[in-house]
């Protein structure tokens, strides 16, 4: 007879219920505390400031002498992405070998204390880093590389721990039962199974950072950010139309070869 | 076993290829170094030290008055709140793009060819999207921060202006990657486009879909601490005033609260996916 009839909108056991009711409580408590503005967005003075802010963003600045200072920063931004993406490499390597157990007798004796740390890096993003970092290594390019180089290290330093947890143990095992030092067993057996692996996760972050470094001069950090935030402050339209354009061309290059190269890669 | 002793088969036959690659390095290295003013001693400075100790050694022990800590717990609800009233919206305007570009749905695609007029709407709509997410919420934010000033609303629409173009993509590819037969028996045999996404393509991707719009908004709580720096409400802004102010006792406290958040979005938003299998 029941089996008839349509099944019960709302089961007291039923997961998805609770879950759909669980959502619609915080998205309702989410709009109703953040007393959001909505009248003064979609007000007409807030349209007619958008459609200035629009008008003036549609007009860039061109003169040679701002490109050839947008085309520094603009090399600024990628040199502060690989060289924080190589300190990453190196300090997470480094932090990843006491991070890994990589045979049986490996007491392992750091390895929580440096998932702590690796985790505590990697938390923080990398912005906060830069935030933190102005006030020791001053505004400028030096302390956004900084910042990326720490928070890539974390994540950076728990995947080559991974890596070097799942790396083949036969050529160690070899090498270590015949006496070979901790160090050797390093650099002719493991480092040599596992370096692709690495260097591919490395360049992946690399590609993240250059994303990462565009925006993070916005807290004074260098590169095509800092500049942005500089003449958004001064309400510069033009130039600061110009720097939007650099900052999605650059990330529609660094796509773009990155596409490709995964291409060729697999063909 | 003597032949492993002699001096030939002990030196490292690798050896001359590694100091050469590292020689090569070290010159790529050098205009890297003078481009980012790379210059690690300036921190050595005693103007430099100095405030960095003191900031440092603010750290210990973190600030946690009742009064202080009311206001970080008021403003973590407000960063949790900002990334789920954004990808709320975002997912307002992201349904409509995806269901809109989706190829499968396309009822002249049936029969060969896709129609000239629906496959420009479907790449205009498309691009409309790279457009959305290519610029980083941080901009989407520093630029309405601007016009409706500061405070969570501008996040809020940076969030969802950001999101809606990620999630409208990927819901677009989800639904398209997996097998049309159901949804396109359905439309041949005269069922409207919404019958057939509602009984055909929608049951058939929902798990993904839900999954992957948990881990976005997991995402986007970790961007909206972020967008404070800039001037959009939530943790970010108070952690910047604190740090403008060289408070490192708030400090300390806030990157303590930011760190459990992230995780604790990390745990719930891993709980919720392995849910759905």
């Amino acid at each position: 007879m029941n089996s008839k009839l349509p099944p019960p909108l709302w089961d007291a056991r039923c997961k998805a219920c609770w879950f759909v009711v669980g959502l619609i409580v915080l998205t309702g408590l989410s709009f109703w505390t953040l007393e959001l503005k909505w009248a003064q967005f979609f007000s007409t003075d807030a349209f007619i400031k958008m459609g200035k802010f629009v008008g003036e963003l549609l007009l860039p600045e061109t003169t040679p002498r701002f490109l050839a200072k947008l085309g520094w920063a603009a090399l600024e931004t990628l040199a502060m992405s690989a060289l924080g993406t190589l300190i990453a490499a190196v300090l997470g390597l480094a932090l990843a070998l006491p991070a890994a157990k990589t045979h049986a007798d490996d007491a392992a004796r750091w390895r929580g204390i440096t998932r702590l740390a690796l985790n505590a890096l990697r938390s923080i993003p990398e912005l906060v880093w830069a935030a933190l970092l102005l006030i020791s290594a001053g505004l400028g390019p030096f302390a956004g590389t900084l910042a990326l180089a720490l928070h890539t290290a974390g994540v950076l330093g728990r995947l080559f721990a991974e890596t070097l947890e799942n790396a083949p143990p036969g050529p160690g095992f070899a090498l270590r039962t015949r006496g070979v030092s901790e160090a050797q067993v390093f650099w002719y057996a493991t480092l040599p199974s596992v370096l692709p692996q690495l260097l591919s996760y490395t360049l992946y972050r690399w590609e993240n950072n250059i994303r990462a470094a565009a925006v993070l001069g916005v807290v004074g950090a260098g590169g095509l950010g800092q500049m942005l935030a500089f003449y958004m402050g001064l309400f510069q339209m033009g130039e600061t139309s110009s720097i939007l354009i650099a900052m999605m061309g650059l990330v529609a290059v660094v796509d773009a070869v990155s596409y490709g190269a995964r291409r060729v890669m697999a063909a | 076993m003597s032949t492993a002793n002699t001096p030939s088969a002990r030196r490292d036959p690798a050896w001359a290829g590694r100091v050469f690659w590292l020689l090569a390095g070290l010159v790529l290295l050098w205009p890297l170094l003078v481009l980012t003013e790379f210059k690690p001693w300036t921190m050595l400075d005693a103007a430099s030290l100095k405030p960095t100790l003191r900031f440092i050694g603010d750290f210990f022990p973190p600030k946690v008055e009742p009064d202080f800590l009311l206001l970080v717990a008021r403003e973590t609800w407000r960063t949790v709140a900002m990334a789920t009233a954004g990808v709320a919206l975002a997912l307002l305007l992201a349904i409509p793009l995806a269901l809109l570009s989706v190829r499968v749905l396309s009822v002249s695609a049936l029969t060969g060819r896709m129609a000239t007029g629906p496959a420009l709407l479907r790449t205009a709509l498309r691009w409309l999207m790279i457009v959305l997410r290519s610029v980083p919420e941080l901009i989407w934010a520093l630029v309405f921060v601007r016009v409706v000033g500061l405070g969570p609303t501008a996040g809020v629409i940076a969030i969802a202006l950001t999101y809606a173009g990620m999630l409208g993509k990927v819901y677009a590819e989800i639904l398209e990657s997996g097998e049309a037969h159901a949804t396109h028996s359905l439309m041949r045999n005269g069922s409207s486009r919404s019958q057939a996404f509602l009984f055909g393509l929608l049951p058939q991707n929902a798990a993904e879909l839900t999954s992957y719009t948990i881990y976005r908004w997991e995402c986007a709580i970790r961007s909206s601490a972020v967008l404070g720096f800039v001037g959009a409400g939530g943790l970010g802004q108070m952690m910047d005033a604190s740090m403008k102010m060289f408070n490192g006792a708030e400090v300390a406290t806030m990157l303590i609260v930011f760190m459990a958040l992230v995780a604790l979005a990390d745990r719930v938003s891993a709980w919720l996916r392995r849910g759905l299998g």
